[in-house]
Parts: structure tokens; sequence; C-alpha cells
């Protein structure tokens, strides 16, 4: 291990991918032992360029300096050669296996024949030094989200790394471990032993723990400035330009109360690995309002939206809407007017295969007028019936015939919130209908989830984004260990008390 | 083994325990092969065609060369080379590996009767045994438990593999190919190059299991020699979950079942018989639709398989 961090700087750096100019002449210098923050909108060239720098990809133009010295970094190992590593949005870990496993795969030797005994005695020491713990016997498949997160940044310190990447680390995380992470890695870069870097859309976490920030838009470096000379205007102006505003919606014109479209008693249901998902969970929308569940992903939340797609069957518990029985079968959609927007969408609600328009009529098509009868579909009408749909949602296709797997993911979302939308809409039940899409397309699907809600609609939004929750609900429930676990409305929520409700499943696992 | 009468129901049990014995060890090396390639995060269903193969080459080679271990050898180069072939086909982009391995399952069937036309008639050297019955002075109980060394040599590998998934560099790597493919390019290792070498291991361990049959047990080379065992295997290594050793009690287990149809002919029951001759198919049934609850994935299945996607 090197006796200090290394200095890291990139100069004049483009990168072309097809038609888009990712990244254009960037050139920034992270200085040693301190904590920066890139930030920038989806798509402004952070993982770009950091993916360069690790070796991922070759920048077509550029330099990287380490220490003041040249360096050619044409792979990750060369990348790893110089002490730089990377923690990496998706997890790169080996579920089948045990922490401890997972920590000895990473070096760059690993003996013939592993000394189990001499490993698991480096790995007790190397832990008492850490500021997080993990047992190494447990499988990584039973880790929760925020432990698989400090399993990969220790794994990183272990290796000896003393420049660390942190692609969006807290997406995942509550925001209690999220300061727990970010803290005790401002604190490391403090104390001398460690770069990091912090790649980031949110604000709040620039503003309370990096030091330098550098914003990125549309691949150049608007700005580099000290975190102690911003604001969170000023930032937010920066990384968005003037077009978007971050504006919360108006919530004001709520009609009285109203009676309960949605109800769910004591629910529950498997998940894919036969174990209990939603133990019991219970909960009531109101036409005309928006019921936000927060949570960490994993806590049942997919299979409780499957279970109201009628995807998944429930073990038991009860689910009424407008006070009947309700099976989710396709009849009973159309009736009772629901509309659902997955997680995923093009893997769990829409073909891929098909066509833009075939997947707007998908709803419909069996009926009068895209159909004769209930049989014959008549292909004529729905031209003008996506076409209106690609227009009104401003959905970006070559054309309405190209597959849908041609499209952007921004766009895949747009076909299939057009399609939900498409028809008389009483109930709206969405996943995470934000994840992935830059500013403008997220500022569009909440006016769509707004208008939704003006026109009395019901709405259950389920979202691993506390902001966007927080944002969006009349009432907020929180999601833990497979049930409700806290209910406030949106004037007095509280970020780390649902933060700590958030958290129980931990605490019960 | 009229002899066998005289045993009465004892001999029943005796035979099952000896064919148990002897059935086994093609069904253990095709499944510790199979696991290999399994726990890279492949799946190669072109066991029987390699299977049969090498037990056409393994005949072969000892028929020409007059030695039965250049045979066995002959018989593990050929499956490799099948495996190699499947590894390399599904190198490619958008290959699906189920699909190849069918084909590579025709084509190796195909070939080895092609080729093996001129071997049907002769006898070949055998595979020599360890005459574990010789304290006994019933002949059918020496019969009984003439054991190949093959048997033993499954054994010690099923231990040996065992061992080695926890404990070895390669062991590691092999598990992380097969677990998360993202997290093995991560650190730099080919996941293709891991899955070609553990689909050729796979390959050799079948094409030997093939050189047994031909070999050793019946013991000879004719188009009917194998009875599905290969695909079988592939049943039984999800039965053992991906376990080595857990394939050697998954392989008695079926050889067992494969050994109760003779067996009760031999105490002679002439009715029906034939129906337990359908054992080892009847088990591999139950064990698929045990293993594929619609509600629950199987615990210890490699990420990556494309059956537990």
């Amino acid at each position: 291990m090197t006796p200090s961090p290394p200095e890291v700087e990139i100069v004049d750096f483009s990168k072309r991918f097809g038609a888009v100019q990712a990244l254009d002449a960037v050139s920034v210098r992270f200085t040693a032992g301190r904590m920066h923050a890139l930030l920038g909108e989806n798509g402004a060239g952070k993982s770009t360029l950091v993916k360069c720098l690790m070796g991922y990809y070759q920048a077509d133009a550029g330099r990287i300096l380490v220490d003041r010295q040249a360096r050619a970094i044409a792979h990750p190992y060369d990348a790893h050669a110089l002490g730089l590593g990377m923690v990496y949005q998706h997890f790169t870990l080996v579920p089948q296996m045990s922490v401890a496993e997972n920590f000895v795969l990473g070096r760059e030797r690993l003996p013939a024949v592993l000394d189990w005994a001499a490993e698991h005695a480096a790995l007790r020491e190397f832990m008492a030094r850490m500021p997080f713990r993990l047992d190494p016997r447990r499988l990584v498949a039973t880790l929760a989200a925020g432990e698989k997160q400090k399993l990969e940044i220790l794994k990183q310190l272990y290796l000896g790394r003393q420049f660390l990447v942190l692609d969006e680390p807290t997406s995942v995380l509550t925001p209690g471990e999220a300061d727990e992470v970010l803290g005790e890695m401002r604190r490391l870069a403090d104390a001398g032993e460690l770069t990091v870097i912090l790649i980031t859309h949110k604000l709040r976490e620039v503003m309370e723990f990096a030091q330098d920030v550098t914003i990125l838009r549309g691949g150049k470096v608007v700005a580099r400035i000290d975190v102690a000379d911003a604001s969170e205007q000023r930032l937010a102006a920066m990384m968005f330009g003037q077009s978007h505003d971050t504006a919360k919606p108006e919530l004001a014109s709520r009609a009285g109360p109203s009676a309960n479209y949605l109800e769910i008693e004591h629910l529950h249901a498997l998940g894919d690995r036969g174990t209990t998902a939603v133990a019991g969970a219970s909960l009531a929308v109101r036409s005309g309002e928006i019921v936000g569940i927060a949570g960490v992903s994993g806590n049942g939340q997919k299979e409780l939206v499957e279970v109201l797609a009628g995807q998944r069957e429930a073990e038991s518990g009860g689910l009424r809407i407008a006070g009947r029985a309700f099976n989710g079968t396709r009849r009973e959609l159309e009736q009772y007017g629901v509309s659902l927007l997955t997680e995923e969408p093009l893997a769990n609600a829409a073909v891929r295969s098909m066509s833009v328009m075939e997947n707007l009529s998908l709803r419909q098509f069996d009926q009068p007028p895209l159909a004769h009868g209930r049989f014959v579909l008549d292909r004529r009408a729905m031209r003008p019936f996506a076409d209106d749909l690609i227009r009104r949602y401003g959905i970006r296709t070559a054309s309405r015939f190209a597959r849908l797997d041609t499209l952007s993911g921004g766009n895949i979302q747009r076909t299939v919130l057009a399609r939900e939308l498409s028809r008389d809409v009483r109930l709206l039940i969405m996943q995470n209908p934000c994840v992935g899409l830059d500013a403008a397309a997220v500022a569009e699907i909440r006016g769509q989830i707004m208008q939704a809600r003006e026109r009395g609609a019901a709405i259950l939004l389920i979202s691993e984004d506390l902001d966007e929750i927080l944002d969006l609900s009349d009432r907020v429930l929180v999601m833990a260990a497979g049930r409700i676990s806290h209910e406030t409305d949106r004037a007095s929520a509280d970020r780390y008390e649902i933060g700590r409700h958030m958290a129980q499943s931990r605490l019960s696992a | 083994m009229s002899s066998t009468l005289d045993l009465g129901w004892w001999g029943v049990v005796l035979a099952i325990i000896a064919g148990a014995i002897r059935v086994s060890t093609p069904y253990l090396l095709v499944s510790l092969g199979e696991t290999l390639t399994e726990k890279s995060g492949r799946v190669n269903l072109g066991l029987e065609g390699t299977l049969v193969l090498g037990a056409m080459s393994g005949f072969a080679t000892s028929y020409l060369t007059g030695s039965p271990w250049l045979g066995l050898l002959a018989a593990g180069v050929s499956g490799a080379a099948m495996g190699l072939l499947h590894a390399l086909i599904c190198n490619l982009p958008r290959v699906n590996d189920i699909a190849v391995g069918i084909a590579l399952f025709i084509f190796g069937i195909g070939l080895a009767f092609y080729l093996g036309k001129p071997f049907i008639e002769p006898r070949a050297p055998m595979l020599p045994a360890f005459p574990l019955g010789s304290w006994s002075h019933h002949p059918a109980m020496r019969s009984a438990f003439d054991v190949s060394p093959l048997f033993f040599i499954g054994i010690a590998l099923a231990l040996a593999l065992e061992w080695a998934m926890k404990n070895t560099r390669w062991g590691l790597i092999l598990r992380m190919a097969g677990d998360s493919a993202d997290a093995a390019r991560a650190i730099g290792r080919s996941v293709e190059r891991i899955r070609t070498y553990a689909t050729m291991a796979g390959g050799f361990l079948s094409g030997v299991g093939g050189g047994f049959l031909s070999l050793f047990y019946p013991g000879n080379w004719n188009e009917g020699l194998s009875s599905g065992q290969g695909l079988m295997a592939v049943a039984l290594v999800i039965f053992a979950r991906w376990s080595p050793v857990r394939c050697f009690y998954a392989s008695l287990l079926f050889g067992g079942a494969s050994a109760i149809g003779p067996a009760v002919q031999t105490v002679g029951i002439t009715e029906g018989y034939y129906l337990f001759y359908a054992a080892p198919y009847a088990l591999t049934l139950a064990v698929l639709i045990y293993s594929s609850s619609p509600t629950q994935a199987l615990a210890g299945a490699p990420n990556e398989l494309s059956i537990s996607r």
C-alpha cells in the first residue's frame, strides 16, 4: 500500500458513441485526499468519463496524469495497478458465494490452493480497522442492498485502492445508510487515506459531503467549484441549464375526502424463491389521491405490484376495488379502469419484438374500434389510434412500425404510459416510473401522474426514490419486510423518520 | 446368473446393490462432468451424444490397439472434442446453449453410429476389475462384486471436485463465471474461456463414462448401448443441486433404480418385470417435476444458467 492516495488528472477527454458526443474535451483534476463530486443529470457524461478513466472504454482523445505522470490505461487491470478502483451501480458481487470468497476473488494473484484459515484471520484483522463490518461467512445473496454496497466499498479498500470512484452509491440506500457510507468516505478522505469521486445527481449529497464539485452537462464541463462557495440553487441551475425547473408540483386542488377505491387487507404473497415476500400488507387508496410507498427494493414491492397486476397469485388476504373483490383478470382491469406502469416495462409490460403500434394497442386491440367483433383485428384503425398517442405523449420513434426495443428507455416508458393512460383511468399503479429517465422525461411523466390525479384517479406510487415519493404523494407509506410499517401525510413527512422505518427490514432479518 | 435363484429375495437386494455400483459409474462420471459445465454457467444437453461417441471411440481404439486404457483415453478425448465444439458455438453471440446441446446430441449419436458400424461384431479387450467378491464361494456374489476401478476414480473425483470448488483458485473462478458473469468480467476474467474449459472437461468425463459402457459394463459396442444415461445425468445434476458429492449419492440411486428390472427378472418374476425397467425414467420424471415448481426457484442453482433465469 502506497503511503498517500494518488492525484489523478484528466486532460481533454473526448468520446463519441455513434451520433452522440458523450464527452467533449473534458478536463478535471482530482486533488489527492479530497472528496470530489461529479454532478450532472442522466446522460451528462459522468459515467462515460469514469469508465474511460478506469479502462472500460478508450477515450477518442485525451490524456490521463497520475501523480503528474502521463499514464496509458487500456484495461481495468492498468487502472487497478495504479491503485484506481470503482464501485459500480450494478453490484459486481457473486451472489452464491460468501463475503470472504468475494473478497478473495478480486485479488490480482490468487494462490492455486487457498489457505482459508489464514484468509479469515487476515480478513478479521482488516475488518477491525474498517468503518463498517460484515460477517465474512455470510452468503452474499442474503445481504441487504445497503450491506452489499458496503461490501463493494470494503472490497476496494481490501485490495488497497486509494482512489475510489463511487457511481451513484446511495440509490439503493436509506437516507440514514447513505449518510453513514458517505460520511465514512469523507472521513477516510480527510484522514488522507483516500481520494473519493462521488458520481451523483443528488444535490443534497454534494452539499453535505463533497469538497469539490465538477458539473457536467451534455458531455462538457460546466463548472468546477469549491462546495463551500456553492448553493443548492446555483448547482441546480448549472446542472439543468435554464430549460428545466425542479419545482415541485402544486398539490392544492384536492377535493374533499372521497371513498376508498383500492383496498388491500392483510395480503400475503410468495416471492420467486418461495419465501414470503408480502407479509400482511394492508393499505387503501382513495380516488383523487396519490399514495406513495417508500422502501428499499426487495421488501415486497415488486410482488405487491405483481399481485395487483394479476401476474402473481396471493397466498391470502383481500383485494377490493370499489368495494368488490378483485382478482386481477383482464376483464376486471378493464371494468375498474386499472392501469399499471410496472418496473422495467420492456421486460414486464410490453412485447419487445412487436411494433410501437401493436404495443400501444395491447389494452384495446380486441375491442371496437380496433377490432371487428372480438376476433378480427382492424389494423387500419390501429394506425390513427397509435399516431395520436405517439404525438400526444411525444414518443420519439422512427415510425409506428418500429420494433419497441429499438426505442430508448425513456420512449419505451412513454409508450407504456401512453397505452396505460389511453383509456378511462380510475386506478393508476406505478412502480419506479422515472428510473433512468432524463430530467425532461421525468418532468413530463410526473405531469401525467398529476393530471391523472386531477381527473380523479386513485394513484398508488411505489418508488425507491424517496425524493420522488415526497414530491408527489398526498400520503406516504413505508414498506419494509413485506408489510406497511409506517404512515404519514405529506405535511408531517420527515425523511429521517421515514428512513428509520425503511431500515426496519434489517432489524427483523 | 441362474444361481441367484438360490438366494431368493436376498438375490434381488444383492443384484440391486451390485447393479447400483455398476450402473452408477457412467451416471457419476457424466453428472460430475455436467456439474462442472453447469457451475460455469452453461448447460450441455449434448452429453448423450458425447457418451455414445465416447463409447464407440473407446471400443474402437481398444480393439485396434489392444489396450483398453488407451481406449478409455480416446473416449475422453473424443468427449472433450465434443465439449470444445459445444463451447465454441456457444461463445458466438446470441447462441442458445440448450439448442446447441440438442443439435450436438443428435450429431454425436449419428457420428458414432456412422463410424462405429465396423465395430459392432468384434470383441475388444475389456477394462480389468477389482474382484471384491473373491472372499465368497458364491459365483453370483463374486461376479456381482467385480468392481471397476472407474467407480473408485469417480468417488475420488467427486470428493476432489467438492473440495476444489471451495478451496482452489480455479474452483472459485469457475463458480464466479457461473454465478455472475459481470463480476468475472469486472475483474478481467474471460467468461468465455472459463466456460470453454469447463465444457471440455465435462465432455471428457462424459466420454469416459461412454468408454465405461463399451469397455466394462455391458462391455460391447452396439447402437442400443446407451439407454439415455447422458440425458438422465442432466436431471441428476439438478437433483444433486450442483454438488459433486451429492451427485455420487444420486448416481447410486439412479443406478439402483436401473438395476431393479434385471434383478426382479432373475428371481423368476416373468410378468410385468419390464415395468421395473422404466424405473430410472420414472425417477427422472419425478425429479424434474419436483425441481420445476412454479413458485420456487432451485436453491444452489448457478445464477447464469439459462434454466434458472
